[in-house]
């Protein structure tokens, strides 16, 4: 077969296809494992005792274990307890879930990172607690796991991908279906991999201009 | 009225961190536009002290009163009172996330629940009131040490406090940075705000303060006018302590 | 209730995948090191046309999933190139190779946080660049790139399950295979986890303490 059409009539239009998938999985994880990054990071920290633990098990848990295993015990394992949910959303739960876990340490270490000093002028100030975590202490701590935050965005792009071994067809998927057709394994992961390498350098891009917007001068990154 | 007369009351106030005993029963009375200087050695509980009337550290007996109000004891209320006693410390403690501008308007809006406009306005009323108007753009780490707890006061004042509480605000700055902070507080006193000030620059205590509290072991050991301390030989004791540091000084 | 007789039977099946994944992981931490070491002194002392390529190769290996380097290397170059390779082969050497990506670049960090005293103190004794790396630099250097290179362990060994999906027999494979036989899920997966976060977090208890056991004083483990 005319290797040109391989190319334009069905490798791109599968491997667009993927994307789109792809960036759905993306899009849907990352506000959400953003949002309980802070959320389990909030709670370790100034939670009470049965928040605290139960955090910590979580981050335990979902960093000890693989990602593919969770995503199984996700689709395959809860249904025999019950809960039923699509390949779609039980990959962007374990997404999820894997995000806010990792994303939590980062923020938890920035909070621990942030001075008393800022704690107390708040508190003196007639902040409650909670008034001074969200707009004093919060906002330092995300500024500077924001390089770590980043660094969980370019996983997640790369490991959307798991989301495959659960039937759900994205971008490798549609790319191991294509190359299993045609006997074109080599081309295909190669084209497969520019699509990933782009993304992940396109954030990449996209987090520098950020971290230069949210700069302040003084406030080590990191 | 009788109530008003003192604006805050302070009694027997203890504080031990564990078999420390840091404050060992002080009671005090400020009045409407009074300043008290606190003096004494390192480790008399000076500084503990200032942070017992706001709560910042709870002291284990005795009550605190602003306007006749409890302050201790006051459970959630207590940020009601935090927002009427400034406070301004040693290291500025200014956020460092938030301009000079910021630092002053977050607890207005956040706190008062004042609108972003009308923040503005008052922060930038109070910048320029200690003279670092033209810095509201500058965020903290930009500042020197001297500049920045100029914005530290300035941030008090904007909460229109009853009172503030001034712990060592000249102690982690250079000599030459002293000059203008203090120049910042004098101002203040003469326009009649409330302070209490713990600091070991005699000079301020004895041109600026109502009353010099002498502080020994946990306990008020002697107070009273500078004049009076300084010239009554009864307390010599107060008039060596204020003369070594005189001394060091060179002044 | 049968369960557990069922569990027992198929339990020693399962913990023979501790062998397979912790080859995967040992050979892939050790051409990590054999492979980034060398990439992490060609990046800081090499000349351009050492740089250049090094640095394409650590771009394309970290940017790329794990899934879809073992697709390509499995399925594609490796049968390309002749190669017939076990599943499990190529999985280490994917891993190894993805590693080398990752740690040449804790490598390279470490190299260029040995302050510039060291080497210019070296060279004034008449040591020549290379001895001078080899006797000064890399003892420092390696020292304060352990805890970073550690902390490779535990995403090695989490993705060392992706190797599933090119069917090699390790811990995730035979839970699925235990699945697929006996219909039973959540226990199997459960147990399968459990194995892998004890595998994690005690390997990183075994690292910390040789960390522990070669630190110097005054080297803190901090500089990275």
């Amino acid at each position: 077969m005319d290797q040109i059409v391989f190319f334009t009539d069905i490798l791109l239009p599968a491997l667009q296809k993927g994307l789109i998938i792809t960036l759905q999985l993306i899009l849907l994880a990352a506000p959400f494992g953003f949002v309980l990054g802070v959320g389990v990071a909030v709670g370790r920290q100034y939670g009470g005792p049965v928040t605290r633990v139960l955090c910590k098990v979580l981050v335990y848990f979902v960093k000890g274990c693989p990602l593919l295993l969770l995503l199984f015990i996700l689709y395959f394992g809860l249904p025999s307890i019950g809960i039923v949910f699509s390949a779609f959303t039980a990959s962007v739960i374990g997404f999820i879930l894997c995000n806010g876990a990792y994303n939590s340490e980062y923020i938890r270490g920035a909070m621990l990172s942030v001075k008393d000093g800022q704690m107390i002028a708040a508190q003196a100030l007639g902040m409650t607690r909670l008034q001074a975590v969200r707009t004093i202490v919060l906002p330092q701590a995300i500024r500077r796991a924001l390089p770590g935050l980043s660094n969980e965005w370019i996983y997640l792009i790369k490991y959307s991908s798991l989301a495959y071994m659960i039937t759900v067809i994205e971008l490798s998927g549609s790319g191991k279906l294509v190359a299993t057709k045609y006997f074109t394994y080599t081309e295909t992961f190669v084209a497969v991999g520019v699509v990933y390498l782009f993304l992940v350098t396109l954030t990449t891009l996209a987090v520098n201009a950020i971290e230069k917007k949210y700069a302040v001068p003084g406030m080590i990154r990191g | 009225m009788h109530t008003d007369e003192y604006i805050l009351k302070v009694e027997d106030i203890h504080k031990a961190f564990g078999a420390n005993e840091v404050l060992r029963g002080v009671s005090f009375e400020v009045k409407k536009g009074e300043t008290l200087v606190f003096i004494g050695s390192s480790g008399t509980g000076k500084s503990t002290l200032l942070r017992c009337i706001n709560q910042l550290t709870p002291p284990d007996r005795g009550r605190v009163w602003l306007h006749g109000e409890e302050v201790t004891n006051s459970g959630k209320r207590i940020n009601y009172f935090r927002q009427r006693i400034g406070m301004v410390f040693q290291n500025f403690f200014l956020f460092d996330h938030l301009t000079a501008l910021k630092n002053v308007e977050v607890a207005l809006i956040r706190v008062k629940g004042m609108s972003k406009e009308a923040a503005r306005e008052k922060a930038l009323a109070e910048l320029r009131q200690v003279g670092m108007e033209d810095w509201a753009g500058h965020y903290p780490a930009e500042l020197s040490g001297g500049q920045a707890q100029r914005v530290s006061i300035a941030r008090a004042l904007a909460m229109d406090p009853d009172v503030i509480l001034f712990d060592e605000p000249t102690s982690a700055l250079d000599p030459e940075l002293t000059r203008e902070v203090l120049e910042v507080m004098r101002t203040l006193a003469q326009q009649g705000m409330t302070m209490l000030v713990v600091t070991h620059e005699m000079g301020f205590a004895c041109n600026v303060a109502n009353r010099i509290l002498f502080m020994e072991n946990g306990v008020i050991a002697e107070q009273g006018a500078p004049t009076i301390l300084l010239t009554d030989p009864q307390y010599s004791r107060v008039k060596n302590f204020i003369g070594q540091f005189l001394e060091y000084n060179g002044d | 209730m049968e369960l557990i007789p069922l569990l027992l039977d198929w339990f020693p099946y399962l913990l023979r995948g501790i062998g397979v994944t912790f080859g995967l992981v040992l050979s892939s931490l050790a051409l990590g090191v054999i492979i980034g070491l060398p990439m992490a002194l060609g990046q800081v002392y090499g000349s351009r046309l050492v740089r250049v390529p090094i640095g394409i190769y650590v771009w394309f290996f970290r940017g790329l999933p794990i899934l879809v380097l073992l697709f390509l290397f499995y399925f594609g170059i490796f049968p390309g190139l002749g190669f017939d390779l076990s599943a499990f082969v190529v999985g280490a050497v994917v891993l190894g190779l993805r590693g080398a990506a990752y740690q040449s670049q804790i490598f390279r960090g470490a190299i260029q946080s040995v302050g510039e005293g060291q080497m210019v103190a070296a060279r004034s004794l008449g040591m020549d660049r290379l001895c001078a790396v080899r006797s000064i630099i890399l003892p420092q250097s390696m020292r304060i790139a352990l805890p970073g290179w550690s902390n490779e362990y535990p995403n090695i060994l989490t993705d060392s399950a992706v190797c599933y999906a090119i069917g090699v027999a390790e811990l995730l494979t035979r839970a699925s295979q235990i699945v697929a036989q006996t219909y039973v899920t959540m226990p199997i997966y459960l147990a399968a986890a459990g194995i892998f976060i004890l595998m994690n977090y005690g390997g990183m208890k075994v690292l910390h303490m040789i960390e522990r056991k070669i630190a110097i004083p005054g080297f803190g483990s901090g500089a990275m």
